[in-house]
Protein backbone atom coordinates (compact mmCIF):
# COMPACT_ATOMS: atom_id res chain seq x y z
CA UNK A 1 0.00 0.00 0.00
CA UNK A 2 2.55 2.30 1.01
CA UNK A 3 5.55 0.73 -1.77
CA UNK A 4 5.34 4.08 -3.98
CA UNK A 5 6.18 5.99 -0.86
CA UNK A 6 8.92 3.72 -0.09
CA UNK A 7 10.29 4.37 -3.84
CA UNK A 8 9.82 8.07 -3.01
CA UNK A 9 12.29 8.20 0.05
CA UNK A 10 14.98 5.75 -1.94
CA UNK A 11 14.86 8.62 -4.64
CA UNK A 12 14.98 11.17 -2.60
CA UNK A 13 18.00 9.80 -0.51
CA UNK A 14 19.64 7.93 -2.63
CA UNK A 15 19.43 9.73 -5.61
CA UNK A 16 18.65 13.36 -4.84
CA UNK A 17 20.52 13.66 -1.85
CA UNK A 18 23.25 11.26 -2.66
CA UNK A 19 23.58 9.47 0.31
CA UNK A 20 25.01 6.19 0.12
CA UNK A 21 22.31 3.33 0.13
CA UNK A 22 25.07 1.44 2.68
CA UNK A 23 25.73 4.07 5.37
CA UNK A 24 24.21 4.62 8.52
CA UNK A 25 23.10 7.92 7.40
CA UNK A 26 21.32 6.84 4.53
CA UNK A 27 19.26 3.90 6.25
CA UNK A 28 18.44 6.49 8.96
CA UNK A 29 17.32 9.53 6.61
CA UNK A 30 15.31 7.16 4.30
CA UNK A 31 14.05 5.36 7.24
CA UNK A 32 12.41 9.19 8.79
CA UNK A 33 11.40 10.40 5.04
CA UNK A 34 9.44 7.19 4.49
CA UNK A 35 7.71 7.01 8.15
CA UNK A 36 7.28 11.08 8.77
CA UNK A 37 4.98 10.74 5.54
CA UNK A 38 3.49 7.04 5.77
CA UNK A 39 2.19 8.11 9.98
CA UNK A 40 1.13 12.03 8.94
CA UNK A 41 -0.95 10.28 6.23
CA UNK A 42 -2.19 7.51 8.44
CA UNK A 43 -2.31 9.97 11.19
CA UNK A 44 -5.27 12.12 9.05
CA UNK A 45 -6.99 9.16 7.80
CA UNK A 46 -7.59 7.96 10.85
CA UNK A 47 -9.27 11.14 12.61
CA UNK A 48 -10.71 11.81 9.36
CA UNK A 49 -12.65 8.57 10.20
CA UNK A 50 -12.89 9.00 13.83
CA UNK A 51 -14.21 12.63 13.18
CA UNK A 52 -17.19 10.95 11.21
CA UNK A 53 -18.05 8.23 13.54
CA UNK A 54 -18.28 11.19 16.34
CA UNK A 55 -20.56 13.42 14.33
CA UNK A 56 -23.19 10.35 14.51
CA UNK A 57 -22.17 9.22 18.36
CA UNK A 58 -21.75 12.01 20.21
CA UNK A 59 -21.03 11.94 24.07
CA UNK A 60 -24.37 13.18 25.02
CA UNK A 61 -26.07 10.16 23.18
CA UNK A 62 -23.47 7.55 24.75
CA UNK A 63 -24.70 8.41 28.15
CA UNK A 64 -28.53 8.22 27.61
CA UNK A 65 -27.45 5.01 26.21
CA UNK A 66 -25.47 3.89 29.39
CA UNK A 67 -28.16 5.26 31.53
CA UNK A 68 -31.63 3.73 29.86
CA UNK A 69 -30.39 0.30 28.84
CA UNK A 70 -30.36 -2.55 31.16
CA UNK A 71 -26.88 -3.80 30.02
CA UNK A 72 -26.41 -7.00 32.89
CA UNK A 73 -22.67 -5.89 33.55
CA UNK A 74 -22.23 -4.99 29.54
CA UNK A 75 -22.15 -1.57 30.35
CA UNK A 76 -18.57 -1.48 31.72
CA UNK A 77 -17.96 -3.23 28.21
CA UNK A 78 -19.88 -0.41 26.17
CA UNK A 79 -18.29 2.54 28.47
CA UNK A 80 -14.85 0.96 27.70
CA UNK A 81 -15.78 0.95 23.65
CA UNK A 82 -17.54 4.47 23.82
CA UNK A 83 -14.09 5.60 25.75
CA UNK A 84 -12.11 4.47 23.16
CA UNK A 85 -14.13 6.15 20.21
CA UNK A 86 -14.46 9.47 21.78
CA UNK A 87 -11.59 11.73 20.58
CA UNK A 88 -9.36 12.59 23.91
CA UNK A 89 -8.83 15.59 24.93
CA UNK A 90 -7.32 15.91 28.64
CA UNK A 91 -9.19 19.27 29.20
CA UNK A 92 -12.61 17.61 28.53
CA UNK A 93 -11.86 14.57 30.87
CA UNK A 94 -13.20 16.10 34.14
CA UNK A 95 -16.82 17.43 32.50
CA UNK A 96 -17.35 14.38 31.26
CA UNK A 97 -16.45 12.39 34.30
CA UNK A 98 -19.13 14.60 36.07
CA UNK A 99 -21.58 14.64 33.42
CA UNK A 100 -21.29 10.54 33.59
CA UNK A 101 -21.33 10.87 37.94
CA UNK A 102 -24.20 13.20 37.36
CA UNK A 103 -26.42 11.81 34.55
CA UNK A 104 -26.75 8.94 37.25
CA UNK A 105 -23.97 6.18 35.58
CA UNK A 106 -22.24 4.09 38.24
CA UNK A 107 -18.85 5.37 39.10
CA UNK A 108 -17.15 2.34 38.21
CA UNK A 109 -18.68 2.10 34.59
CA UNK A 110 -17.64 5.94 34.35
CA UNK A 111 -13.99 4.74 35.20
CA UNK A 112 -14.21 2.21 32.27
CA UNK A 113 -14.73 5.34 30.17
CA UNK A 114 -12.01 7.25 32.09
CA UNK A 115 -9.61 4.49 32.05
CA UNK A 116 -9.64 3.43 28.06
CA UNK A 117 -10.58 7.20 26.56
CA UNK A 118 -6.44 8.25 27.06
CA UNK A 119 -5.46 5.20 26.39
CA UNK A 120 -6.97 3.98 22.47
CA UNK A 121 -7.10 7.49 21.04
CA UNK A 122 -7.21 8.07 17.43
CA UNK A 123 -3.94 9.47 17.48
CA UNK A 124 -2.27 5.95 19.48
CA UNK A 125 -3.82 4.15 16.99
CA UNK A 126 -2.69 5.75 13.43
CA UNK A 127 0.91 5.05 14.97
CA UNK A 128 0.43 1.75 15.86
CA UNK A 129 -0.85 1.25 12.29
CA UNK A 130 2.12 2.83 10.96
CA UNK A 131 4.92 1.46 12.89
CA UNK A 132 3.32 -1.83 14.16
CA UNK A 133 1.13 -2.75 11.50
CA UNK A 134 -2.84 -3.99 11.63
CA UNK A 135 -2.10 -6.96 14.19
CA UNK A 136 -0.59 -5.06 16.41
CA UNK A 137 -2.91 -2.14 16.37
CA UNK A 138 -5.79 -4.74 16.92
CA UNK A 139 -4.14 -6.18 19.44
CA UNK A 140 -3.64 -2.68 21.26
CA UNK A 141 -6.52 -1.77 20.98
CA UNK A 142 -8.84 -4.71 21.73
CA UNK A 143 -6.97 -5.46 24.86
CA UNK A 144 -7.14 -1.63 25.72
CA UNK A 145 -10.46 -1.83 26.08
CA UNK A 146 -10.76 -5.10 28.17
CA UNK A 147 -8.42 -3.41 30.25
CA UNK A 148 -10.88 -0.33 30.71
CA UNK A 149 -14.10 -2.79 31.26
CA UNK A 150 -12.13 -5.08 33.59
CA UNK A 151 -10.36 -1.81 35.28
CA UNK A 152 -14.09 0.16 36.07
CA UNK A 153 -15.43 -3.46 37.20
CA UNK A 154 -13.20 -3.35 39.82
CA UNK A 155 -12.74 -0.14 40.89
CA UNK A 156 -17.55 -0.72 41.03
CA UNK A 157 -16.19 -2.67 43.78
CA UNK A 158 -15.20 -0.44 45.64
CA UNK A 159 -17.34 2.00 47.72
CA UNK A 160 -15.71 5.04 46.14
CA UNK A 161 -18.74 7.84 46.43
CA UNK A 162 -17.13 8.84 49.68
CA UNK A 163 -13.93 9.57 48.05
CA UNK A 164 -15.36 12.41 45.64
CA UNK A 165 -14.51 15.74 46.16
CA UNK A 166 -17.21 17.46 48.13
CA UNK A 167 -18.57 19.78 45.57
CA UNK A 168 -19.02 17.12 43.19
CA UNK A 169 -20.74 15.31 46.46
CA UNK A 170 -23.25 18.67 46.32
CA UNK A 171 -24.15 18.45 42.64
CA UNK A 172 -24.77 14.43 43.08
CA UNK A 173 -27.55 15.35 45.79
CA UNK A 174 -29.15 18.15 44.35
CA UNK A 175 -29.52 17.33 40.85
CA UNK A 176 -29.12 20.60 38.45
CA UNK A 177 -30.49 22.50 35.71
CA UNK A 178 -30.04 21.08 32.38
CA UNK A 179 -28.27 23.80 30.27
CA UNK A 180 -30.27 24.96 27.61
CA UNK A 181 -29.16 23.80 24.47
CA UNK A 182 -29.72 24.74 20.36
CA UNK A 183 -27.61 23.31 18.14
CA UNK A 184 -28.56 24.11 13.82
CA UNK A 185 -28.67 21.00 12.59
CA UNK A 186 -26.18 20.18 9.68
CA UNK A 187 -26.73 17.94 6.97
CA UNK A 188 -23.68 15.31 6.69
CA UNK A 189 -21.77 17.26 3.69
CA UNK A 190 -22.19 20.08 5.47
CA UNK A 191 -20.04 18.62 8.13
CA UNK A 192 -17.55 16.79 6.10
CA UNK A 193 -15.39 20.26 5.29
CA UNK A 194 -15.18 20.96 9.37
CA UNK A 195 -14.43 17.29 10.19
CA UNK A 196 -11.49 17.37 7.26
CA UNK A 197 -10.26 20.89 9.06
CA UNK A 198 -10.57 19.43 12.56
CA UNK A 199 -8.51 16.27 11.23
CA UNK A 200 -5.84 18.72 9.82
CA UNK A 201 -6.09 20.64 12.79
CA UNK A 202 -5.27 17.81 15.19
CA UNK A 203 -2.22 16.47 12.81
CA UNK A 204 -0.92 19.91 12.67
CA UNK A 205 -1.03 19.77 16.63
CA UNK A 206 0.98 16.53 16.77
CA UNK A 207 3.64 17.42 13.87
CA UNK A 208 6.36 18.19 15.97
CA UNK A 209 6.04 15.08 18.14
CA UNK A 210 5.96 13.10 14.84
CA UNK A 211 9.02 14.69 13.61
CA UNK A 212 11.10 14.47 16.62
CA UNK A 213 9.99 11.29 18.00
CA UNK A 214 10.77 9.52 14.29
CA UNK A 215 13.80 11.43 14.16
CA UNK A 216 14.78 9.91 17.61
CA UNK A 217 14.03 6.38 16.20
CA UNK A 218 15.57 7.14 13.13
CA UNK A 219 18.65 8.10 14.90
CA UNK A 220 18.38 5.09 17.02
CA UNK A 221 17.59 2.34 13.65
CA UNK A 222 20.79 3.31 12.39
CA UNK A 223 23.15 3.59 15.41
CA UNK A 224 22.39 0.88 18.27
CA UNK A 225 23.49 -2.24 17.34
CA UNK A 226 20.89 -5.31 16.35
CA UNK A 227 19.68 -7.52 20.19
CA UNK A 228 21.32 -4.62 21.84
CA UNK A 229 18.39 -4.78 24.34
CA UNK A 230 18.33 -8.15 24.48
CA UNK A 231 20.98 -8.56 26.63
CA UNK A 232 19.54 -5.93 29.15
CA UNK A 233 15.58 -6.19 28.45
CA UNK A 234 14.69 -9.03 26.23
CA UNK A 235 14.51 -12.59 27.88
CA UNK A 236 12.14 -13.91 30.14
CA UNK A 237 13.48 -11.50 33.44
CA UNK A 238 10.49 -10.77 35.74
CA UNK A 239 10.92 -7.65 36.70
CA UNK A 240 11.12 -6.01 33.10
CA UNK A 241 7.34 -5.35 33.10
CA UNK A 242 6.56 -3.64 35.69
CA UNK A 243 10.25 -1.44 35.70
CA UNK A 244 8.96 -0.60 32.14
CA UNK A 245 5.57 0.06 33.46
CA UNK A 246 6.42 2.09 36.56
CA UNK A 247 9.18 4.21 35.37
CA UNK A 248 6.13 5.17 32.20
CA UNK A 249 3.40 5.86 34.75
CA UNK A 250 4.66 9.67 35.92
CA UNK A 251 5.69 10.25 32.38
CA UNK A 252 3.36 12.03 29.83
CA UNK A 253 4.39 11.53 26.05
CA UNK A 254 2.41 12.17 23.44
CA UNK A 255 1.96 8.99 21.69
CA UNK A 256 2.68 10.60 18.59
CA UNK A 257 6.10 10.95 20.00
CA UNK A 258 6.62 7.59 21.76
CA UNK A 259 5.37 5.24 19.33
CA UNK A 260 8.34 5.72 16.84
CA UNK A 261 10.85 5.45 20.03
CA UNK A 262 8.95 1.79 20.97
CA UNK A 263 9.50 0.97 17.85
CA UNK A 264 13.24 1.24 17.61
CA UNK A 265 13.34 -0.91 21.39
CA UNK A 266 11.23 -3.76 19.53
CA UNK A 267 13.32 -3.95 16.55
CA UNK A 268 16.27 -3.96 18.76
CA UNK A 269 14.75 -7.12 21.04
CA UNK A 270 12.62 -5.58 23.26
CA UNK A 271 9.50 -7.85 23.54
CA UNK A 272 6.62 -6.27 22.34
CA UNK A 273 4.27 -7.23 25.62
CA UNK A 274 6.82 -4.79 27.50
CA UNK A 275 6.57 -2.71 24.92
CA UNK A 276 3.26 -2.41 25.06
CA UNK A 277 2.74 -1.69 28.46
CA UNK A 278 5.38 0.85 28.28
CA UNK A 279 3.40 2.66 25.90
CA UNK A 280 0.09 2.07 27.68
CA UNK A 281 1.47 3.11 31.25
CA UNK A 282 2.58 6.29 29.00
CA UNK A 283 -0.18 7.63 27.63
CA UNK A 284 -2.49 6.01 29.59
CA UNK A 285 -1.95 7.74 33.12
CA UNK A 286 0.00 10.67 34.21
CA UNK A 287 1.12 12.83 36.44
CA UNK A 288 -0.94 16.03 34.42
CA UNK A 289 -4.41 13.75 34.55
CA UNK A 290 -3.51 13.24 38.10
CA UNK A 291 -3.65 17.16 38.60
CA UNK A 292 -7.15 17.63 36.62
CA UNK A 293 -8.66 14.38 38.64
CA UNK A 294 -7.85 16.34 42.00
CA UNK A 295 -9.97 18.69 41.07
CA UNK A 296 -13.37 16.02 41.69
CA UNK A 297 -11.52 13.66 43.82
CA UNK A 298 -9.67 12.83 46.66
CA UNK A 299 -5.87 12.01 46.74
CA UNK A 300 -7.05 8.33 47.92
CA UNK A 301 -9.32 7.73 44.85
CA UNK A 302 -6.46 9.12 42.69
CA UNK A 303 -4.38 6.96 44.41
CA UNK A 304 -6.48 3.38 43.79
CA UNK A 305 -7.57 4.52 40.22
CA UNK A 306 -4.16 4.57 39.64
CA UNK A 307 -2.93 1.69 41.53
CA UNK A 308 -5.81 -0.56 40.16
CA UNK A 309 -4.64 0.33 36.27
CA UNK A 310 -1.42 -0.21 36.87
CA UNK A 311 -1.62 -3.41 38.36
CA UNK A 312 -4.05 -4.58 34.69
CA UNK A 313 -1.20 -2.96 33.13
CA UNK A 314 1.18 -4.85 34.15
CA UNK A 315 -0.62 -8.23 34.22
CA UNK A 316 -1.75 -7.68 30.51
CA UNK A 317 1.83 -7.14 29.67
CA UNK A 318 2.94 -10.47 30.70
CA UNK A 319 -0.12 -12.09 29.00
CA UNK A 320 1.39 -10.43 25.84
CA UNK A 321 4.44 -12.12 26.43
CA UNK A 322 3.07 -14.77 27.20
CA UNK A 323 1.07 -15.09 23.81
CA UNK A 324 2.63 -12.98 21.60
CA UNK B 1 -28.64 44.93 21.87
CA UNK B 2 -25.65 43.78 23.13
CA UNK B 3 -24.77 40.28 22.71
CA UNK B 4 -22.97 38.08 26.06
CA UNK B 5 -20.78 35.35 24.47
CA UNK B 6 -19.94 32.92 27.10
CA UNK B 7 -16.72 30.37 26.24
CA UNK B 8 -16.36 27.56 28.69
CA UNK B 9 -13.40 25.68 28.90
CA UNK B 10 -10.50 24.87 31.32
CA UNK B 11 -8.15 26.61 28.50
CA UNK B 12 -7.13 23.67 26.95
CA UNK B 13 -5.43 24.47 23.18
CA UNK B 14 -8.93 24.17 21.15
CA UNK B 15 -10.93 26.58 24.06
CA UNK B 16 -7.93 29.00 22.74
CA UNK B 17 -8.89 28.26 19.37
CA UNK B 18 -12.67 28.85 19.42
CA UNK B 19 -11.70 32.23 21.44
CA UNK B 20 -9.83 33.64 18.48
CA UNK B 21 -12.36 32.10 15.90
CA UNK B 22 -15.09 34.30 18.13
CA UNK B 23 -12.90 37.16 18.44
CA UNK B 24 -12.71 37.18 14.66
CA UNK B 25 -15.78 37.25 13.53
CA UNK B 26 -17.15 39.91 16.44
CA UNK B 27 -14.20 42.19 15.22
CA UNK B 28 -14.56 41.50 11.23
CA UNK B 29 -18.34 42.52 11.50
CA UNK B 30 -18.75 45.03 14.02
CA UNK B 31 -21.02 42.88 16.31
CA UNK B 32 -21.91 44.39 19.25
CA UNK B 33 -21.16 41.94 22.04
CA UNK B 34 -18.79 41.08 24.69
CA UNK B 35 -16.87 37.68 25.33
CA UNK B 36 -16.52 36.28 28.72
CA UNK B 37 -14.07 33.47 29.01
CA UNK B 38 -15.27 30.39 32.25
CA UNK B 39 -12.42 28.53 32.98
CA UNK B 40 -13.58 27.65 36.22
CA UNK B 41 -14.65 24.15 36.09
CA UNK B 42 -17.58 24.40 38.63
CA UNK B 43 -18.90 27.08 36.75
CA UNK B 44 -18.52 25.39 33.69
CA UNK B 45 -20.61 22.68 34.95
CA UNK B 46 -23.37 24.71 36.06
CA UNK B 47 -23.79 24.45 31.79
CA UNK B 48 -24.38 20.92 31.89
CA UNK B 49 -21.77 20.78 29.15
CA UNK B 50 -19.95 17.66 29.07
CA UNK B 51 -17.16 18.02 26.56
CA UNK B 52 -15.33 21.50 25.75
CA UNK B 53 -14.78 23.80 24.51
CA UNK B 54 -18.82 25.07 24.59
CA UNK B 55 -19.98 28.44 22.77
CA UNK B 56 -22.99 30.28 24.92
CA UNK B 57 -24.69 32.94 23.62
CA UNK B 58 -27.57 34.70 25.94
CA UNK B 59 -27.78 31.94 28.12
CA UNK B 60 -28.08 29.57 25.51
CA UNK B 61 -25.21 26.68 24.46
CA UNK B 62 -25.14 26.49 20.63
CA UNK B 63 -22.21 24.39 20.30
CA UNK B 64 -20.12 22.03 22.61
CA UNK B 65 -17.06 19.99 22.00
CA UNK B 66 -15.66 21.29 18.94
CA UNK B 67 -14.36 24.53 17.53
CA UNK B 68 -16.86 26.11 15.09
CA UNK B 69 -16.07 27.62 11.46
CA UNK B 70 -16.04 31.32 11.34
CA UNK B 71 -19.23 31.08 9.37
CA UNK B 72 -21.13 29.10 11.62
CA UNK B 73 -20.22 31.75 14.10
CA UNK B 74 -21.20 34.61 12.41
CA UNK B 75 -24.39 32.86 11.39
CA UNK B 76 -25.23 32.16 15.27
CA UNK B 77 -24.77 35.60 16.00
CA UNK B 78 -27.24 36.79 13.47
Amino acid sequence: MFDWLQHFADWLIYTVFNVGQETHLGTALNFFVYDTLKILILLFFVVFIMGIVNAYFPVERLKNYLNKKKLYGLEYFFSSVFGAITPFCSCSSVPLFIGFVQGGIPLGVTFSFLITSPLVNEVAVAMFLGMFGIKATLIYAVSGIILGTIGGWLLGKFNLEPLLSDWVKKILENKMQHGKFEEVKQTFYQRLPEISRGAWDIVKGVLLYVVIGIAIGAAMHGYVPENFFNTYLGGGQWWTVPLAVLVAVPMYANAAGIVPIIQVFVAKGVPLGTAIAFMMATVGLSIPEATLLKKVMSLKLIAIFFGIVTLCIMISGYLFNLIL
Amino acid sequence: MSKVIKILGTGCPKCQSMTGVVQNVISENNIDATIEKVEDIMEIMKYNVMTTPALVIDDVITIKGRVPSKDEVLALLN
